[in-house]
Order: C-alpha cells, then structure tokens, then sequence
C-alpha cells in the first residue's frame, strides 16, 4: 500500500499495517491467562471428577478400580456427611447474619460527618486484611479460659469457649464477624454515600418520622450493595476452613471443608474425598452464578 | 436540613459519634492485644488479670528468631559477662540460645517469612502482568463471547481452595513438585489472576481510548500505544492490584498447609504450628505475629482508598 492509500484508512487500520495486527495482539494479550486457567483451574478439576468414581488411595501403590457412583451414594447416605452440612449451614447462618448486623450497624453510625473520619473508617477496616490463620490463633489467646481477656473484659470467670462443644462453634462465628463485617461496613457506606441528600431533606419538609425514613428511603437503596455483601459472605462462609480448622478441634465445628480436608490429607481416602469436593463444588459454582448476576446488575447502574 | 439541626438530631448525632468511638476501641483490642503481648516479658503475657500497662521490651523478637533450651542451672557470671546484650536478655529469661560452634542457631521463622516473601512477590508480578495484559484485551478488542469469558475467569477464583488442592497435590507429587516455590507460586498466581483481569479491566476500561487513538494517529504502532500512553496511565491501578494480590498470597493458608511442609512453608501454617502444650511462649509466637501483620496493616492504608473497589472486584467504583 501506498502511503496515500494508508492515509485514506482509519488509525487502527494504519496502525496494524505497521505493527502487530489487533487481533494478534487481542490474542497473546488474552489467551495466555485463558490457557493458564484452564491448566492450572480446570484440568485438575477433570482429574479429579475421574477420581470421583473410583476407590482410588493416594496413600497405597494399588491402582484405582472403577467403582461408578457408589461413592456419591455411600456420601450423601453417610448421617455424618450430613451433619457436617449441618455444622456448615449453622456457621454461614450465624456468622453471616451477625456481619450483616453488625456491619450494616456500624456503617449507619459512621455515616456522617467527624474528625478522624477516613482514619477511623480505616481502622474499623483491618481485621478483614489480614491472615485468617494467624489471626484465629491469636483469638485463641483472647479466649483462653483462664487468662483469656475476654472473660476478663465480660466478667465471666472461667467460661470455656472454644472446648465446650456447644459454644465452640458461636466462638468461631464471633472472630468470623470481628474480621468480616468490616467488609458489609465498607459496602454499606457506599450505599448510604450514594442515597442522595434531597431524598432526606424532602422526607424531613414532609416530616416524616425517622423510622419512616429509614425503612421508605435508607433500605430500598442500600439494598442492593447489602445483597451483594450477603451473597459474597455466604459463599465464602461455606467454604470456610482457617478460622474453624484453626481454632477447634471441636466435632461441633467441623464444617465442610474441614471433613473434606480430613477425608483427603489425614484419612486419604482419596477417591471418596474427590466425589466429596464435587457435591461442595456444584453448592459454590450455584452461589457464585447468583453473585456474578448481581454483581453485573449493580455495574450496570 | 442543611445547617439547621434541632437540639435532638445535635444529641443524637454526638451519642452515634460516642458509639463510633466504643466501636472502634472493641474492633481494636485483639489487634492491640497482639501487638502489645509481641513486647511483654514473658512473665506477664498470661496473668490474671490481664497486663495491660508494663514496660515493653524487645526480648521475644529475640526469641522469635532463635533456638533456645531452658537452663538447667544459672549461667556462670564470667558467661554471663562475655555475652552480648540480646544474649542476656535470654539468660534473663532462664534460657540459653543453642549454638552450633560460633554460630547462633535460627529458629525456623526466619526462613518462613523468607517463603511467604519469595512466593507472595513472585505470584504478584505474575498475576498482575499477565492481568494486565489480559484486561487490556477485554477492554479495547472486540472479544467473542466477552461476558461469558469474564464469567469463566472470575469463577475460578470461587473454587474452593481444599477441593482445588487434591488434585494439585495428586499432579505435584508424580512430578515432584510438592514443597516447592513453584508449586505455591503457580497456585497463588492462578488465584490472583482471576482477581487482577476484573480489577485492572475497571482501571483500564476509564482510561479514554482517544488517548491512544490520538497516538496511533501519531504514528505510534498498537504496542507502543499500549506500553507508552496506557500503562503509563494505569499505574495507580497496577498498584493498588499489586497490592491486593500480595496481601491475598502472603495470608494464604490451606494450600500452603496441604501443599508444603517444610523446604517451601510459608508463615501462616508455620505460625499456628509453634503453639503446643501449656508452655508455650506467647510473646515470641506475637512477635511473629506482629512482624507477619504489619505489612498488611501499611499497606491497608496506602490502598484505603480502593478498598471498596477491590473487595468488590472492580464492580464498585467510587
């Protein structure tokens, strides 16, 4: 081509006569990644759906036999898969809904002007970076039925937290909020900044009541961020395995990943464990399609 | 409502700020507690009640990086005299720090934080190059099937970590990659990515895409717009991804717990590890602790203001 003839055609088009075309460019920007995935994230998940219908041992040199979906039926007849779930259910539910509380609660108190405010804000907002693991054995301390500061703090003497099977599962719950309302906060603050101020000034000429206020105007447009936090702090609370694994040994607070953990690297009931991971993968692959599609409605706005 | 505030609102916002103030101190204590027990004598890490003013010292960073055994018998005063300063604090304590020949032997957290620093940084400028890189795919060419690629790339960072790790520990073992770097950085990298591509594609998609038309018009070729007007614009991005990226590989737990034990461990399962029976020294296990959480807590605040933004995965922008 001419140099005239270059000059007729759009930038792009002059600019892939030059260099690299686009769509080369478009391509070894973006299919690395896609193939590092798919190597690294997809493959071994392949691997181990064929190990899902096997008796397969890492542990023992025997080759794995064929043994088609009795693992899957021995699972999920299995009482004690079961209460695992249970266990699960009960930790997502209460330390869920006690970040929600708690985070949506401190969000409406920081809502508004003082001194320090960024400072503060970013203060309330550390216990959510840092290391789960290092964090709950910390909380083990504070714990401590003896010397614990919190039975200090709270008067309450001697109370057993974490080896009393029935508080146990409460103890990890409440680190489990300490860290992550911080996260509902962060998202509620966004929401409340955004609720714009006529809104309020309108309700405050009608002399609506605050109740009326909060529950007609507050909620209704916060709530599609505190969806946003529910569904994220859902999945992830299903998964959990730091603060649980870390902190009690206890029956009562073996959760999923915990029994999966233990059926995999402690028992090495390898195949078994395979099958396990799948019925945990298809409750998180369910969570997450519902996240992203909220996640892209609240971007579209 | 402007400047107008009748004498209710006025108590009502001064008692909200008092409970701000309650808030905070409470969210504060364990992390408090950890920093202040990483410079107490060992003597008043677990009293009843708890200490809570005292002098602090240094004496469990000394601890933390050094093997020690209880002293049978008080240290003779000539040895005693003859040792250097941190050496005595030791003594002080009723413990002798374990040579072999000249040489001070370490504990075993040195070499940890040495991991956790190794992986975390490698996993970081993998993830965040290819991410960008990728991001900038996504954002400026026309991709086919784009939402369902992005969906795929985010969905892998929801996979569980213990269901990701067996098959990984079964591929790692017959190629001999168990406790290794490597092993964690490419595990590390792959969670990251995910996490980089949607971050640094918000960035890129608010740099205005006349820049670089304006420089392909110049006579620049397509990478040299890429490198020359966006990275350069992008900066602030790349490191606040960075930066998320290092935090999330430097607290990672349980594939570093089923993946290494001992060559390639980094500090969070080391940590827990040094916990055993009744006797355990809490202040040098704080001290680590303490050593292990500040990078985080700085870089907390150097990235407060895209917090929102990388907890929400670049959806939220603000």
């Amino acid at each position: 081509m001419t140099t005239a003839a270059l000059d007729r055609l759009d930038p792009q088009a002059r600019a892939a006569a030059r260099g690299w075309s686009d769509i080369k460019i478009r391509n070894m920007f973006i299919i690395p990644t896609i193939l590092f995935l798919i190597v690294f994230n997809i493959f071994p998940l392949l691997y181990s759906l064929g190990y899902s219908f096997t008796d397969f041992r890492a542990s023992v040199n025997a080759p794995a036999s064929f043994i088609g979906l009795e693992n899957y039926r021995r699972l999920l007849s299995d009482p004690n898969i079961w209460r695992n779930f249970t266990v699960t259910a009960k930790y997502v539910i209460v330390s869920v809904g006690g970040q929600m509380i708690v985070g949506f609660g401190v969000a409406l108190l920081l809502n508004r002007a003082f001194p320090f405010k960024g400072f503060v804000t970013t203060l309330l907002l550390l216990p959510m970076m840092m290391s789960m693991a290092v964090v709950g054995l910390f909380w083990k301390l504070l714990y401590d039925p003896s010397w614990g500061i919190i039975n200090y703090a709270l008067g309450l003497g001697r109370f057993d937290w974490l080896s009393n099977p029935d508080m146990a599962l409460y103890a990890v719950a409440i680190t489990d909020i300490w860290m992550w309302s911080p996260f509902v906060m962060l998202l509620s603050l966004a929401g409340l900044s955004a609720v714009p101020k006529h809104l309020y000034e309108a309700a405050a000429i009608d002399r609506a009541s605050s109740w009326y206020t909060f529950t007609r105007i507050t909620l209704p447009l916060v709530s599609p961020l505190l969806l946003i936090a529910l569904i994220f702090r859902t999945m992830e609370a299903f998964k959990s395995f730091d603060l649980p694994f870390i902190m009690s040994g206890q029956p009562t607070t073996e959760v999923i990943a915990i029994r999966l953990y233990k059926m995999a690297f402690q028992e090495w009931q390898t195949g078994l464990s395979c099958a396990l991971a799948y019925i945990m993968l298809i409750v998180v692959i369910a969570i997450t399609n519902v996240y992203i599609k909220y996640l892209n409605r609240v971007k579209e706005r | 409502m402007a400047a107008v505030q009748t004498s209710r609102q006025r108590l009502a916002n001064r008692l909200a700020i008092a409970a701000v103030i309650v808030v905070t101190l409470i969210f504060l204590a364990p992390i408090y507690w950890i920093g202040s027990t990483a410079f107490k004598p060992r003597a008043l890490a677990t009293t009843v009640p708890p200490t809570v003013l005292f002098q602090p010292e240094i004496t469990p960073f000394i601890k933390l990086f050094t093997k020690r055994v209880q002293l049978t018998r008080p240290v003779e005063e000539e040895v005693y005299e003859a040792a250097p300063w941190w050496e005595r604090r030791i003594y002080d304590g009723g413990e002798r720090v374990l040579r072999v020949g000249d040489s001070v032997q370490l504990s075993g957290y040195p070499d940890r934080f040495k991991n956790s620093l190794i992986v975390a940084v490698t996993s970081t400028l993998l993830a965040v190059s290819m991410g960008t890189l990728t991001a900038y795919g996504f954002s400026r060419f026309r991709v086919p099937g784009e939402q369902d690629w992005l969906f795929f790339i985010l969905s892998t960072r929801m996979l569980p970590p213990v269901v990701v790790a067996i098959p990984m520990f079964l591929m790692y073992r017959a190629v001999g990659m168990t406790d290794t770097h490597i092993g964690l950085i490419i595990l590390y990298t792959a969670f990251n990515l995910s996490f980089s591509v949607w971050l640094m594609k918000g960035f890129i998609d608010e740099i205005p895409k006349e820049y670089e038309e304006a420089a392909l018009v110049d006579g620049y070729t397509r990478m040299q717009a890429f490198f020359k007007i966006v990275l350069p614009e992008a900066t602030t991005g790349i490191a606040a991804t960075a930066v998320f990226c290092f935090i999330t590989a430097w607290n990672e737990y349980a594939f570093a717990l089923m993946l290494t034990n001992r060559d390639a461990q980094t500090a969070p399962p080391f940590i827990p590890a040094q916990v055993g029976s009744g006797l355990t020294d809490w202040t040098a296990i704080a001290a680590g602790t303490f050593l292990f959480l500040l990078p985080v807590a700085i870089f907390t605040f150097l990235l407060r203001n895209h917090l929102l933004r990388g907890m929400s995965f670049g959806a939220i922008r603000k």
